[in-house]
């Protein structure tokens, strides 16, 4: 085979991957865009509340925190708790979805590669991450000042955070039997981590053993970062945040691709 | 992944060789107990069992979506553990559960197969109007698949599974359920596609269907090929032929004819078993002696059916 022939052969093989892995990333956006009333509205209602109720109506009388109105202090933690739920939701709900209902399998016979369907499902996920994001940010904007201070540092961390999620969204499904088991994470783990993330209040007004406790749950450095970019103030050095980030995107990328390639849950 | 068109030379190949193919589920239950399978490429194969008989699992192992504890599977010459990309894309598969999407539409759950192969949305879209209309479903193209009636879900799969124009199309129950009209045009369908060279593998609990459609035929139970051999080998090991005669008048008594079985299925008719090399002439003048006038004939379908119980209980 001469090289020019291997070329033609690569970049037929290349085409044909691109065209598969948009295949995926279509259908994802088209399901979840299709369901926009349970996938896109919902986080946008459910945030705004939190704006009247924390920020509105307690925010005042707690005052300012790290220099900044209490409502405008935890606007970035807010977006981004809708941006953790959503893209950790969109994956387990769909790929759990296409196992229940046995369509993975359309993907699974066809010559797709595992990182093609993982990179796929996430790439969905982080579609939906960054408009509910979006959209929960504009509903921000009705109830504080926002000025976003470094966007490319706020959209990275959109980007990545979403990513990291729809990875444990996706290992949540490989994993779930039943439609209790993608329910059990997100309510006993991932609510209660993003609650305790830094949210709602700065590390810096915990005592210990709790500051050097809330250092171990990886949402306080995504919230911190995501605060960062819109605010410019943050409990967590910059580069901690993004490396514990992108630390965990590649244990979990690395996780789900062996739980592929083991054909858990998925190939018997 | 690449497709056929890469690699023209496999045409001359066998479509599918396995080779001591085993699978043992978790919790120790064996599946495949080792079969040896040849199917030549253009072939109509039936692969037959009873449930449970292990035919399910080897199409699941050739399809990706059941791994083989031991054994080799090559579709056109190309090893799964070597090249499984390339020996899926030469695989169309119409499994035997519903397995798509119920909230996409007809349109979609067709084009977005042929993406998942790299076949681009232009040529797509072509291919999908060709096979959703030859298939009776182009008109209801936009509907979402849950509305589907059991027998359009079926051609859907149908559909589905060719849209990257595969050279194996491997078929686990296409028809189960499904009424005889339609079920006569799907085999009409099939048998065009097949005579384009298409190779098609063939599962059914219908044994009238694998009789009419295939050319070559195994027989798979517990986990063993019990039988391999052509369509017309197979039927020609039946030593006796059955007839089914419609009479003029009432039968009164059922007749006695020689080196026959005869048994009355109603007062018109009358089921006659006899020597495959027995003339027939003499059985018309022994029924006509008896007073019984045959208005017309035919053979009883079944014939596959009787071998396929005798070799399955030889096996018990």
């Amino acid at each position: 085979m001469t090289d020019t022939t291997a070329d033609r052969l690569e970049r037929s093989v290349r085409r044909r991957h691109l065209t598969a892995f948009s295949t995926i990333v279509t259908k994802e956006l088209n399901r979840f865009l299709r369901i926009w009333l349970q996938t896109i509205l919902p986080p946008a209602i459910t945030m705004g509340l939190y704006f009247v109720i924390f920020g509105n109506l307690i925010g005042p009388r707690i005052g300012t925190m790290g220099g900044y109105s209490y409502m405008e202090y935890i606007a970035p933690g807010i977006i981004m708790m809708a941006i953790i739920t959503n893209a950790y939701s969109n994956v387990v709900s769909s790929f759990f979805g296409a196992k229940f209902q046995h369509h993975i399998e359309e993907i699974l016979v066809a010559p797709v590669p595992h990182a093609l369907i993982l990179a796929g499902y996430v790439c969905g996920g982080i579609c939906r991450g960054v408009i509910v994001g979006a959209l929960v940010t504009l509903v921000a904007t009705f109830f504080a000042d926002l000025h976003i201070r470094s966007f490319a540092v706020t959209l990275a961390v959109v980007v990545l955070t979403s990513a990291l999620f729809s990875l444990g969204g996706f290992i949540n499904a490989m994993y779930a039997r039943k439609f209790d088991d993608i329910s059990i994470v997100p309510t006993f783990v991932l609510t209660p981590l993003t609650y305790l993330g830094g949210v709602f209040y700065s590390i810096d007004l915990l005592g210990e053993p709790w500051r050097q406790l809330s250092q171990l749950n990886p949402i306080l450095y995504m919230v911190n970062a995501f605060r960062f970019g819109i605010l410019g103030v943050s409990d967590i050095d910059l580069a901690v945040a993004f490396t514990v980030i992108l630390g965990f995107i590649a244990a979990l990328t690395a996780f789900s691709l062996h739980l592929l390639d083991r054909g858990i849950g998925l190939r018997s | 992944m690449t497709t056929a068109d890469d690699h023209p030379t496999t045409a001359e190949l066998p479509a599918l060789r396995i080779r001591g193919l085993r699978k043992t589920y978790r919790g120790g239950r064996e599946a495949l107990a080792g079969i040896d399978l040849d199917v030549a490429a253009g072939d109509f194969f039936a692969l037959l069992g009873p449930n449970g008989a292990g035919k399910s699992t080897t199409i699941g192992i050739i399809s990706s979506l059941v791994r083989k504890t031991a054994g080799e599977v090559r579709v056109f010459g190309v090893d799964i553990d070597e090249d499984f990309p390339r020996a899926k894309s030469f695989i169309g598969l119409v499994p035997q559960e519903i397995n798509f999407s119920q909230f996409e539409t007809v349109i979609e759950i067709v084009l977005n197969q042929a993406g998942y192969y790299g076949i681009p949305r232009r040529i797509a879209a072509r291919r999908a109007e060709r096979y959703l209309g030859q298939l009776g479903l182009w008109e209801r193209r936009n509907e979402v698949s849950r509305n589907l009636s059991g027998g359009m879900k079926r051609r859907l799969m149908i559909a589905r599974a060719l849209v990257h124009e595969p050279r194996l199309l491997i078929l686990d129950e296409p028809t189960a359920g499904v009424d005889i009209e339609i079920r006569r045009s799907m085999w009409q369908f099939l048998t065009r596609l097949n005579r384009t060279g298409t190779t098609i593998i063939l599962t059914t609990h219908y044994l009238e269907e694998a009789e009419l459609l295939c050319r070559n035929i195994a027989i798979i139970d517990d986990g063993r090929i019990i039988e391999n051999t052509s369509m017309r080998a197979l039927l020609g090991k039946l030593h006796t032929e059955a007839f089914v005669f419609d009479c003029n008048g009432v039968i009164s008594t059922v007749p006695v004819i020689a080196d026959a079985e005869v048994r009355l299925i109603d007062a018109h008719s009358l089921e006659v078993i006899v020597d495959r090399n027995r003339s027939l002439n003499e059985v018309f003048a022994e029924l006509s002696a008896a007073g019984i006038h045959v208005r017309s004939m035919r053979n009883r379908s079944n014939r596959l059916e009787e071998l396929f119980m005798r070799l399955v209980q030889a096996n018990d």
